[in-house]
């Protein structure tokens, strides 16, 4: 076979492949979508069609109205972005410091770091319930943010200090010649440079505390205090389940992600990436 | 001359203190727990040795969860690598442009984005005894209330959800394997296979262990999604480590005897781990 004809044949290959991959990635979110426009009924109405017979609002409404449901969202947001301030603020000095000092105790900490992230959840799980009930925090924003920053830190801290390290140290000793302190070598000088790195760590973190569940189930109590990922399995009920109202708050709960992922879709793909290739 | 020394340590304390409050004081409290006796629900509990952790290696339905879990790790991360492998390579073809790349790309990542519970309501539906799965291959199977069937659909699941992770870390391992052994191969007459064999496999083999090993820790972690789809059973066939331990604790309210199971788990993760680092300072060094 001529080499042309080969590469296109090759070609014609790979793209329908990547096309079957394609359907089998994005059927179930289509699928999704279609059903949060449909009636409840409609959902298993046989022959069962992507495109709504009649599509409606009528779950999206329901969920948009209820003060319970709409609570959810706003204490995952609320929870999700104080802790990545927190975050953000820790690591950025623990990266500082590993990343611009040689010091005893450095590579222990380095491995400690690494280590913590084998430390099963459920393991933490156990004594936080009882930390947490004995000072009084249980049930409460501050429960889920204390507990998020175990783990958004090791990353946002990895992550910052990579960063930090390609950057040239010529900077910091540029400031210490004109008389800065440390503090104003990494926050007038590195951080503002550091943006993009900042800015990955902090759509990381978000997306950490955003879609966390098993924390948030059992951490909190209360409806006023649950977030989104909860609130969407409770939506499970006992007896019948509206698939619908699912289908909708599921969009709805996943909005920020979609919006971070749009507009900052390099930044995903950095931290992913940056996560496998460096660790 | 001090206290220049001591600047990182400043650096470093809000960190410090984090993790010694929130890691290693509640691991010492867990590993406590697990040596006493009716620990949180009694004020005074009372020192209990090996007890609880034979109580769990005697219990059938510890090992049957290990059992599961261990299942679930391999099936999972065998079509992980595999699926990220094969959808790696077709996206680092140069035989498409740059820009379809992208896109596709971008649309790849989508289901890993999804909070977890979402994802197994989503496919509880789908999964439905009338739902579209079901409609479409013109079955009529309870898939997650099935027993031989359900573990098959959580690890599919698992499987749609988080292979776009390793999708995208393949992917950058491959796009870093410079063009010019390629070449050279190509100018040698090397065919495609061969060129696969030679040069990209032992070129992306340290990601692949890495990513083996982080994959393995964390299937073995993994409760959320066997807990919302099929809460572990039904009779137990999906049960991994993970939602015993869950169960244990905050269903049958056996803190001491759950504390064990979770020290159990964290032993395995952290043998584990313990590879992983031993195998990435020999990478780097």
């Amino acid at each position: 076979m001529r080499k042309s004809t080969r590469m296109r044949l090759m070609k014609i290959l790979i793209i329908t492949g990547l096309l079957i991959g394609l359907v089998y990635a994005l059927f179930p979110v289509v699928w999704m979508i279609s059903c949060a426009f449909k009636s409840n009924t409609e959902v298993f109405t046989v022959p069962q069609r992507i495109i709504p017979r009649r599509p409606t609002l009528e779950a999206f409404s329901q969920v948009l109205t209820d003060r319970g449901k709409l609570r959810y969202f706003l204490n995952s947001y609320i929870i999700a972005m104080v802790t990545t301030a927190i975050t953000l603020f820790v690591a950025i000095l623990a990266a500082y410091a590993l990343s611009r000092y040689a010091f005893r105790g450095k590579k222990p900490l380095n491995v400690f770091i690494i280590i913590t992230q084998a430390v099963p959840p459920m393991t933490l799980l156990i004594p936080y319930f009882g930390m947490l009930v004995l000072f009084g925090l249980y049930d409460s924003y501050w429960a889920l943010i204390v507990t998020y920053l175990v783990f958004t830190l090791p990353y946002a801290t990895i992550m910052i200090t990579g960063y930090i390290n390609t950057l040239p140290k010529d900077l910091d000793e540029a400031v210490a010649i004109d008389g800065g302190s440390t503090w104003c070598v990494l926050w007038r000088v590195l951080v503002p440079i550091s943006t993009p790195g900042l800015v990955a760590t902090a759509i990381y973190t978000f997306l950490q505390c955003w879609n966390e569940y098993l924390f948030a189930l059992c951490l909190t109590k209360s409806g006023e205090m649950r977030t989104v990922p909860v609130g969407i399995q409770l939506l499970m009920g006992q007896i019948s389940y509206k698939w619908n109202e699912m289908m909708a708050m599921s969009i709805l709960g996943s909005i920020p992600i979609i919006i971070l992922f749009i507009f900052a879709q390099n930044y995903f793909i950095a931290g992913l990436s940056a996560g496998a290739i460096k660790s | 001359m001090n206290k220049k020394k001591m600047i990182p340590y400043f650096y470093l304390l809000p960190i410090t203190l984090i993790f010694c409050i929130l890691m290693v004081y509640p691991i010492c409290q867990v590993i406590g727990f697990s040596v006493k006796d009716n620990v949180i629900v009694n004020p005074n509990p009372q020192f209990a040795g090996m007890e609880n952790f034979s109580r769990i290696f005697h219990a059938p339905e510890f090992w049957k969860a290990l059992g599961n879990s261990l299942k679930f790790s391999v099936v999972s991360l065998f079509f992980h690598i595999t699926l990220g492998m094969v959808f790696a390579l077709m996206l680092n073809s140069d035989l498409i442009n740059s820009r379809f790349r992208g896109l596709v790309r971008a649309l790849y990542i989508i289901p890993w984005t999804f909070t977890v519970s979402i994802v197994a309501i989503l496919w509880r539906l789908m999964l439905n005894n009338s739902g579209i799965v079901n409609t479409v291959l013109g079955l009529s199977v309870d898939w997650f209330g099935d027993r031989d069937l359900a573990m098959k659909a959580v690890i599919f699941v698992n499987i749609w959800c988080s292979y776009p992770f390793y999708l995208i870390s393949i992917l950058a391992a491959l796009q870093g394997v410079s063009t010019v052994y390629y070449e050279a191969a190509s100018i040698d007459g090397a065919n495609g296979i061969q060129k696969f064999i030679k040069i990209t496999l032992p070129h992306v083999k340290p990601v692949l262990i890495s990513l083996t090993l982080l994959d393995f820790i964390w299937s073995m972690q993994q409760l959320s999604l066997t807990y919302i789809t099929t809460g572990g059973g039904p009779i137990g066939s999906t049960e991994t480590v993970g939602t015993y331990t869950y169960n244990l604790a905050f269903k049958s309210y056996q803190f001491s005897t759950a504390s064990a199971s979770a020290v159990v788990m964290m032993l395995l993760c952290l043998v584990m781990d313990i590879f992983y680092v031993r195998m990435q300072n020999r990478v780097d060094g």
